[in-house]
């Protein structure tokens, strides 16, 4: 079979609007991960031994369970019990929930890289657990987190195709739906191929400069 | 229907499922560690000619989604005349994707290795081969085995992607079951149970296991 450019270029136009949607997945669907991540970390962290089991276990099941059948599952058993969630809303929830369970360790190894000593100097100026918290403790454990958080970035991103089995239009979607119109599977799927690379390697060069901008704002080169 | 009834008439089609991605997951996994080794001994050769295909296979694999690589796989790959049997795209597909990660992996590990081991090879003039094989490679292989485990892992919660080709795994029954009893949170919750129990039970304490194993072999324990 051969290329056909004009093809291409007839399905440019909403290969481009698709990859617009793509972005916005992995972009809202990593700001809940953010959140939601460093909730799940922090009640790791409580002295209610039963909590930090329950969340324990709660990410062991997250992180060791297919994204696509999370994915399945949030959007076809809201319907069983009277929920009805569009295929955006139930995408984002599993692909931030997911997610979450993955940056939730990257937080937990940041705070627990922090020195102990900087807990105990927390202690001896009786500072509120607050305070503790979001003055000496978070700041300390970001820089060792960034490296970890880009690479979901790039991962979360890498993963939004996998929302186009319940319908959310991005990439996959409209190249599914082309090929399934033109009956030319060759074009859309080399174009979202190609698509991702461009996006997703250049990403990891800037998270790479990101890190060390941090790591320097923050004097710690 | 109670979930009693509901997993004695669909239980047998679970453990099917179940089967067909045991040996998804197995046959890909062989595969992605012998695409990682040959990539990321390819990675660190001083002869270009190897170095270049490796470093351009990693990124390719790692740079675009596991989904856009199965469906490029399956669609476009018979348009050249290269036509596989569903079953074998599944685990090629998988395995050339984490065989990818895997190949960073094998890279690290290598590069962990002191370099006194390296000299202490070459002044009792072992040849290349022989270097790599019985000094090298051991150490390393032990160097890289935790971040294995969570790559067998992420192997294993690929397979249910092969569902998307209509390759009878767990995933795809769990579909086929909800769309004929549309009961939705017991088919995709027991399939979730299944794919957890697996990974927490199985796979894991298995490469647990392996760490042992190769610790007390290399007389470290």
């Amino acid at each position: 079979m051969e290329w056909n450019w004009e093809f291409t270029w007839e399905i440019m136009p909403r290969m481009l609007v698709a990859t617009g949607n793509t972005l916005i997945a992995a972009g809202l669907g990593y700001s809940i991960a953010i959140v939601l991540g460093l909730f799940l970390a922090l009640a790791q962290r409580t002295p209610i031994s039963l909590l930090t089991l329950i969340v324990r276990e709660f990410v062991e099941f997250i992180r060791s369970t297919p994204l696509v059948l999370q994915i399945f599952f949030v959007y076809y058993v809201g319907p069983q019990y009277g929920i009805d969630l569009s295929p955006w809303v139930a995408g984002m929830i599993a692909i931030g929930l997911h997610y979450s369970a993955y940056l939730s360790e990257v937080y937990r190894g940041g705070i627990e890289s922090v020195p102990v000593g900087q807990w105990e100097a927390c202690r001896s100026l009786s500072l509120s657990t607050s305070d503790t918290y979001f003055r000496i403790i978070i700041p300390q454990a970001l820089p060792p987190s960034v490296a970890g958080m880009g690479n979901y970035l790039v991962g979360i991103f890498k993963d939004t195709p996998m929302l186009s089995v319940i319908g959310v239009a991005e990439l996959m979607h409209a190249a599914n739906a082309i090929g399934g119109q033109h009956y030319r599977y060759l074009e859309p799927y080399t174009i979202v191929g190609v698509i991702f690379l461009l996006i997703s390697l250049p990403s990891a060069g800037v998270i790479r400069v990101f890190e060390t901008w941090v790591r320097r704002k923050l004097g710690m080169i | 229907m109670s979930y009693t009834e509901f997993l004695a008439e669909y239980g047998p089609r679970f453990l099917d499922g179940l089967q067909v991605t045991a040996i998804q997951f197995l046959l890909a996994a062989v595969l992605a560690v012998m695409v990682s080794l040959v990539m990321g001994l390819g990675k660190l050769s001083s002869n270009p000619a190897l170095r270049w295909p490796a470093v351009a296979y990693i990124e390719f694999f790692r740079g675009s989604s596991l989904l856009v690589q199965l469906f490029l796989l399956f669609y476009v790959l018979p348009l050249f005349g290269l036509t596989f049997d569903k079953y074998v795209t599944g685990f090629l597909a998988l395995g050339l994707n984490l065989g990818a990660y895997g190949a960073e992996l094998v890279r690290g590990g290598i590069q962990a290795v002191p370099r006194g081991q390296w000299e202490a090879a070459y002044s009792l003039s072992m040849s290349p081969a022989k270097r790599m094989w019985r000094i090298i490679l051991p150490q390393a292989l032990l160097n890289m085995l935790p971040p294995w485990g969570n790559l067998i892992i992420e192997l294993l919660k690929g397979t249910a992607l092969v569902a998307l080709i209509a390759v009878p795994d767990l995933m795809f029954e769990a579909r086929q079951i909800n769309g004929s009893t549309f009961l939705s949170a017991q088919s995709f919750g027991t399939a979730l149970i299944m794919y957890f129990v697996f990974a927490r039970f199985i796979v894991t304490p298995f490469m647990r296991w392996l760490e042992r194993f190769m610790t007390r072999k290399l007389g470290r324990a």
